[in-house]
Order: C-alpha cells, then sequence, then structure tokens
C-alpha cells in the first residue's frame, strides 16, 4: 500500500501523522480549509485549516466530556446553545436527554456541517433530532443579541488561531454570561496545559472567563489525537460549582449510556495536575 | 498615462535582481551587517533599503523614476503635481504653508488643525486669523467651517495669502469645499487642504469631494492612513495655479536627502493599487463602516453618526468611512471607553477625546473583527452603563490670540504652575493626542477654561502632549515685558 501519512505540527518541533488510506474529500469554504481522510487507526477524521478536529475513534471521549460534565451539574437543563459544533457531535449527546426542548447550533461554516453530513455520519446524526435548528452565524453576534435565553452554552470551537479567535475574547464571554439564565452553565474547549503556544491559549482563555463569571473551574480529558494528548474543558457559571452543585445520583437515574464519561470520573477530571494549578493560579 | 506601472517599484526590484555589489550606505548592506534586524524586519525588506543610486532617481531632485512615479500619482489624483513625502503628512502640510505664507503675512485656517500647521506658522512667522469652526453641542465635537464665517474673515482679512481646509476633520466632517475655494479664489487667496483623512475621497464612489476636484491649489495627502502605504509616507498635491518647482525647493529645505525607498515604493505601490482597485476597495471599507454603524446603534446609549449631521453647511458633507461613535449616554467619555477597548478588550481604536471615540476602518479589516468590536462595546455597556452627570460635553475653546505663534515660542519665558498661568500668553503647545489638535497654541492667552479643561482631560486619562514639563503641571508663559510682539 501507498505510504501516505496525514502530519500535524503540533509545535514547530513536533510532528503527530497519522497513516491515510486516502483522503476523502478536501475544499476551501469561505473561512477554512476543510478535509476528511480516512485512516487504519482512528477511522475516518476531520480536519480545518490543516489542523485536526475529530476522529471517529476518539471523538467519544471529547464530545461526552463537554456535554455530560454540565448535565450531571444540573440535569434540568432545556435550552441549550452550541456555538461552532459543525459535527454534529456534541448535539448527539444532548439529544440523548429527554429534559432538553431546544438546540440551537451557532456554527458560521455552513460547509463544515454539509461535509459532515456527507462523510462523518457517526457525529452528524446529532443534526437529524428536531429538537436542533441549525443557525449559519458568527457566534460572537448570536450571543450578543441574546439576553436570559439558555441553560447551557458549550463552546466546540477550533484553536484561537482560527476562525474560532472570537470565541476566545472577553466580550464573547461577557456576552455568554448575559446571555445565560441565573444557573447557566458556560462550557468551553479550554485548550492543552502542555505545549507553550497552547498553555498560553488555555491560560489567557482562564483568565478572561475568570474575570466574567464568579464560578469559573478547569476540567481534564485524556483525547489520543490533540496535541500532547491531554486536553482541558472549562466549566463557568454564575451560580453553580461542578463539583458541589454535582448531582451524581439524579444524573445515573436517567440511564445515559457512555463510554468514558461517569460521575466518578466527573469527580477526578476536576482535580488538575499540580503544574497545571500553578500555570492556572496567576492568572485567577 | 499608463496606471498600472510602478515605475519605482519596478526599478528597486531590477536593481534588487542584478545584485549589485554595494560599496555605499547604508552599512546594513543589504541587512547582512545586521542579522537582528534583518530577522526581525525580514530579508525583503532590507534587501530595498538603499541609498539613492543611479538607476533609483533622487527625491530632492527627481529626474527618472521618481519623477515618472510622482507623474502617475498626480494623473490618479487628478492633480497638476505630486510630491512623495517621507516626513509624514506634517512635512506635507509645512511645506504647503511655508510655500504660501512669509513672515508676517495672514492665513485663514479653522482652529481645529492639526498641530503640523501651526507649527509651519512657527517656522514661518506667518500670522493665523483663526475660524472658529461651529461645534455639535449633542455630540461634543468641532464640525467645519461655515460659508458665512468664511465670507466674514475674508471680508476683514482681505490681505491674507491663504485659506487652509480640512478635508474632512479627524471625525469625517466636510466644509463646502467648492464654494469656499471659489470664494478665496475670488480674493486672489491660495486654498490649502490638509487631507490627511481623506486619500479615499480620490478614489471611492459617493465620497466628499476631494481638494483637487473642488479647484484647491494645495494638499496634503496621508496615502499611509487609508490609502495603505507604510507609516510615515505621504502626498503632497498641487494644482495648476502653484510653481511646482518652487515648492520642491521648499521642500528641500527641511526633508532628508536619504529618503527612505521603502517609504517611496509604498507610495508608488499604493498608488497602483488605489488607482486600479480603488473603487472597490472603498466600497468594502463603507460596507464594514454601514454594517458597524448599524450594530453599535442597536446597542442602545451609543451613537455612531453619519450622514443625518449634514446640514448644508458646517456639516456640508460627511465620509461615511469614519466610524465615529459618541459614548457619553453610556456615561463614560470617548477616552475611557478607548482605555476599556484596549486594557480589557485588547482592540486598539484610533482615539478618544471626551465624548467620542473613532475606530478606522480599512481595506485590512475582517468581518469577525468588526463582530468583536461591536460585542465589545456591548458588554462594555452592560458593565459600566451610569449617569451621565459630571462629563463634560464640549470642548471646543475659542483662541485668544495675543501673539504671532513664531514670536510667543522664540520669546522670553517663565515657567509656572498650571494655575499661575492664567492671563498669561502661553509660550508652547498643549496637545490632546490623538487627534493632536492644540488646545493651546503659542500666541494664545491662557483661560480658566482652558486650565480646567487640561486638567479634566488629564483626570479621563487622555494623552497631552507638547510643554516642556512632560507632565503638564506647569507651562512657559511669555515673560511680562515681552507680551507685545
Amino acid at each position: 500500500m501507498d505510504d501516505l501519512w496525514y502530519s500535524e505540527y503540533h509545535t514547530p518541533d513536533v510532528r503527530f501523522s497519522i497513516r491515510v488510506n486516502a483522503q476523502l474529500h478536501v475544499e476551501q469554504s469561505d473561512y477554512q480549509r476543510i478535509a476528511v481522510y480516512d485512516s487504519p487507526e482512528f477511522g475516518r477524521f476531520l480536519t480545518l485549516d490543516g489542523v485536526l478536529m475529530l476522529t471517529e475513534r476518539d471523538e467519544f471521549i471529547y464530545h461526552e466530556m463537554i456535554t455530560h460534565v454540565p448535565m450531571a451539574v444540573n440535569p434540568d437543563i432545556h435550552k441549550v446553545l452550541i456555538v461552532g459544533g459543525g459535527d454534529g457531535g456534541a448535539a448527539r449527546e444532548l439529544i440523548k436527554y429527554p429534559t432538553i426542548e431546544h438546540i440551537n447550533v451557532a456554527e458560521i461554516d455552513r460547509r463544515v456541517i454539509a461535509v459532515c453530513r456527507e462523510y462523518l455520519p457517526q457525529t452528524a446524526c446529532g443534526f437529524n433530532d428536531p429538537r436542533v435548528a441549525i443557525h449559519e452565524v458568527d457566534g460572537l453576534k448570536w450571543i450578543r443579541h441574546t439576553e436570559n435565553r439558555y441553560d447551557l452554552i458549550i463552546v466546540d470551537s477550533t484553536d484561537p488561531s482560527g476562525p474560532g479567535e472570537v470565541l476566545f475574547t472577553r466580550e464573547f464571554y461577557g456576552g455568554c454570561l448575559h446571555a445565560l439564565t441565573a444557573e447557566g452553565i458556560l462550557v468551553n474547549q479550554h485548550e492543552s496545559p502542555f505545549y507553550r503556544e497552547d498553555a498560553k491559549a488555555m491560560r489567557s482563555a482562564h483568565q478572561r472567563i475568570h474575570g466574567v463569571f464568579s464560578v469559573a473551574e478547569v476540567y481534564q480529558a485524556h483525547i489520543p489525537t490533540y496535541p500532547s494528548g491531554h486536553w482541558l474543558f472549562g466549566f463557568a457559571s454564575p451560580e453553580l460549582h461542578p463539583l458541589r452543585n454535582l448531582r451524581a445520583e439524579a444524573w445515573n437515574r436517567l440511564g445515559i449510556r457512555t463510554r468514558y464519561y461517569n460521575t466518578q470520573l466527573h469527580r477526578g477530571a476536576f482535580c488538575l495536575p499540580t503544574y497545571v494549578e500553578e500555570d492556572l493560579k496567576p492568572v485567577e | 498615462m499608463n496606471q498600472t506601472r510602478a515605475p519605482l517599484y519596478e526599478a528597486l526590484k531590477a536593481m534588487r535582481d542584478e545584485r549589485i555589489v554595494p560599496f555605499d550606505v547604508p552599512g546594513h548592506k543589504r541587512g547582512r551587517g545586521n542579522p537582528a534586524l534583518t530577522d526581525f524586519l525580514g530579508e525583503q525588506c532590507l534587501s530595498v533599503d538603499v541609498n539613492s543610486m543611479k538607476p533609483l532617481d533622487n527625491l530632492c531632485h527627481p529626474t527618472s523614476v521618481i519623477k515618472e512615479a510622482e507623474a502617475l500619482a498626480a494623473e490618479a489624483f487628478g492633480a497638476a503635481h505630486s510630491f512623495f513625502m517621507v516626513g509624514g503628512t506634517t512635512s506635507a502640510v509645512q511645506a504647503m504653508i511655508l510655500s504660501s505664507v512669509k513672515k508676517g503675512e495672514k492665513i485663514i485656517l479653522p482652529r481645529n488643525v492639526h498641530q503640523s500647521v501651526i507649527n509651519a506658522l512657527v517656522l514661518c512667522g506667518g500670522i493665523p486669523v483663526y475660524i472658529n469652526p461651529e461645534t455639535d453641542q449633542q455630540l461634543g465635537i468641532t464640525l467645519g467651517m461655515s460659508v458665512s464665517s468664511v465670507e466674514r474673515a475674508l471680508h476683514f482679512h482681505p490681505d491674507a495669502k491663504a485659506l487652509l481646509v480640512n478635508n474632512p476633520t479627524y471625525y469625517g466632517v466636510c466644509s463646502d469645499i467648492r464654494r469656499i475655494t471659489e470664494l478665496a479664489h475670488a480674493q486672489g487667496m491660495r486654498v490649502l487642504a490638509d487631507e490627511a483623512h481623506g486619500t479615499h475621497f480620490y478614489f471611492g464612489n459617493g465620497l466628499p469631494l476631494s481638494a483637487m476636484a473642488a479647484g484647491a491649489d494645495m494638499a496634503s495627502v496621508s496615502l499611509h492612513k487609508s490609502g495603505g502605504s507604510l507609516t510615515q509616507s505621504s502626498l503632497l498635491l498641487c494644482g495648476r495655479g502653484v510653481n511646482a518647482d518652487r515648492v520642491r525647493q521648499i521642500i528641500n529645505l527641511t526633508q532628508t536627502t536619504s529618503g527612505s525607498y521603502l517609504l517611496l515604493s509604498s507610495l508608488d505601490i499604493s498608488r497602483r493599487n488605489l488607482a486600479l482597485n480603488g473603487v472597490a476597495l472603498f466600497d468594502k471599507v463603507k460596507r464594514f463602516a454601514r454594517y458597524a454603524r448599524e450594530e453599535i446603534n442597536l446597542l442602545g446609549d451609543y451613537y455612531a453618526f453619519s450622514r443625518e449631521r449634514i446640514n448644508g453647511d458646517s456639516v456640508f458633507d460627511f465620509d461615511v468611512t469614519k466610524l465615529s461613535v459618541n459614548t457619553l449616554s453610556v456615561g463614560l467619555a470617548g477616552i475611557e471607553v478607548y482605555d476599556i477597548l484596549r486594557d480589557q478588550y485588547d482592540i486598539q481604536v484610533e482615539f478618544g477625546d471626551l465624548g467620542n471615540f473613532l475606530a478606522y476602518l480599512s481595506v485590512g479589516d475582517k468581518t469577525k473583527n468588526v463582530e468583536r468590536l461591536i460585542s465589545a462595546l456591548s458588554d462594555i455597556r452592560r458593565l459600566y452603563k451610569r449617569d451621565r452627570k459630571g462629563l463634560w460635553e464640549s470642548e471646543y475653546l475659542a483662541p485668544d490670540v495675543a501673539l504671532s505663534p513664531q514670536d510667543a515660542f522664540y520669546a522670553e519665558k517663565e515657567s509656572l504652575p498650571l494655575t499661575g498661568c492664567i492671563g498669561g500668553i502661553s509660550a508652547e503647545f498643549v496637545m490632546a493626542y490623538p487627534p493632536g489638535i492644540p488646545v493651546l497654541a503659542p500666541g494664545e492667552r491662557i483661560t480658566p477654561q482652558i486650565v480646567d479643561y487640561i486638567g479634566y482631560a488629564k483626570s479621563k486619562g487622555c494623552l497631552l502632549t507638547g510643554p516642556e514639563a512632560m507632565d503638564i503641571t506647569r507651562l512657559n508663559v511669555v515673560t511680562e515685558e515681552n507680551r507685545h510682539g
């Protein structure tokens, strides 16, 4: 077989490669370069501007952790906004909850949705539920026109170097606080603590969220295909604390099937390595 | 002429490709002698940072490629002659004034001029005759000159040699430059235009009238602002009635003999781009500005003003590419919003004054950044909104000119604490920067209002510049015996 490899520079001096069977799709949208590959180890995977977004093999970790953590703190969530999330994975997890009435997806690039619908039905199936409404709109703008409306906002974005840049700004987090209900929760992908550039983005996101929300905690997961494999999420709320307000029993009664998330892991995920705590403390 | 050409740029490229061995300045020798600088600015950049040489012409005495490039620029701007300037638009403004007004001669001008205008009067000894611009009370900004105020000045000062017009002001306000030019020309005066903020008038559709199209004699155009060239590069345009060779002599009094080819080539390349694509470029800027204005005005309290301010006279026209936003109803001074945007949202706007800030939009903008600005304003309003009590609403202080700027600047003077200056004649400038419009110019009487204003502007975080005492706690005042120039 041909010796084809997809490579991504995790830093200028570190490269991560996956053997590829074939490139299934590539296009330049109005916002970014979208590509889908097929690989022996990770199945199909999606890249945006050359950065790996998800693989069929390990996407469950990311999507479970970005959704079930807030849902276990407040199982009464009714209205959700997903900013980004054009692959449908976060929506797929949320539609498992019968209490959720409405999920708005604010994805700026309609082509990401179309490509995922065609090549990644494993995640794009999340869009098929009638409660999910897709809006092709800039997340920042959507938030600006929204007030006291969502119980949960999930920021499922690209890195701050791409079109997701605006979703790492103070004005965005300020808008989120305003768009949430009193017991609302904001969860965002929070970059990685390991490599220097990623850690810088992590600190700056934490500093900004901490400046806006009275509760701003960070939790972690192991995601093999992301830089360093060690990835963080942010949990922020005007009221609810991710551990003190955890409703483990209520969540377990729902009987939602997961492969990574459980309520024991929920508690552990907020226990961060010392070097990460030391890195985050000074910006709080 | 063929506007697709860029003779200076082409000559520089050819020079680089010929790999000429440099035994001339600059000493970095295409960057090789200064690796840290080359690493920072790039080899491409350093390889064309060269000195004047045969194939590259000479800025002080252009006969080949600079001459051709200037002729192309003149044609593109509808001028009889153009000069490439490397000392900023300040140098263009000074050359306009030094070529039009001599010691003791009068020039009629609005008081909201850039400091470079009055600096030029310090140099040449000209006497300013100020037209007090009208003020928009709601916005707290100075406007253009009304035709009747120009007529009055012409009537009382028929001996003035020149008249200067801002086209537009920093906020985008235009006077009736065509009518004003006709009036001045009827009395044999030269019309000079400060078009530091008006490059795009020459190329965009549906924008205010440019000075050259209005028949003005000279115009200073900051190509580096809306035109996209490098900072400090600028154009001086001359109409048909001006002796360009004499202007060149005046320019050479103060201009460097080592004009930067980086700056010069940026003028040439930018002129070509504007001539070929200007309409589309500025249509895009207009769309950005219109969208931002609509969204900002939806936020509440902020007022992003535009053509509705046009009153047929002191706001004869308005430059819709300028995103000027009044902040008083949010309960914040413009400079406070400027600071919050910078310090807390990582957004740098052009300037803030007491009631407004200006966000500079250009062809380099991206939709997502415009969205960021709008959302940051929305967030600031939520977090900081307060009563507007205690905010100054107007900041125009009519000057009382007691001495010519030159006489005051060079007079015997003494340094006095601010409050002790009241009643004295200032020997120096006080400016809020930007926009760089003097609060006080040399030769003007210091009033209690001016001292109060300086204190208030300092308390709001304005950057005040000009005086020898850099913390603006003292001013140089003309000594008693020198008060009668």
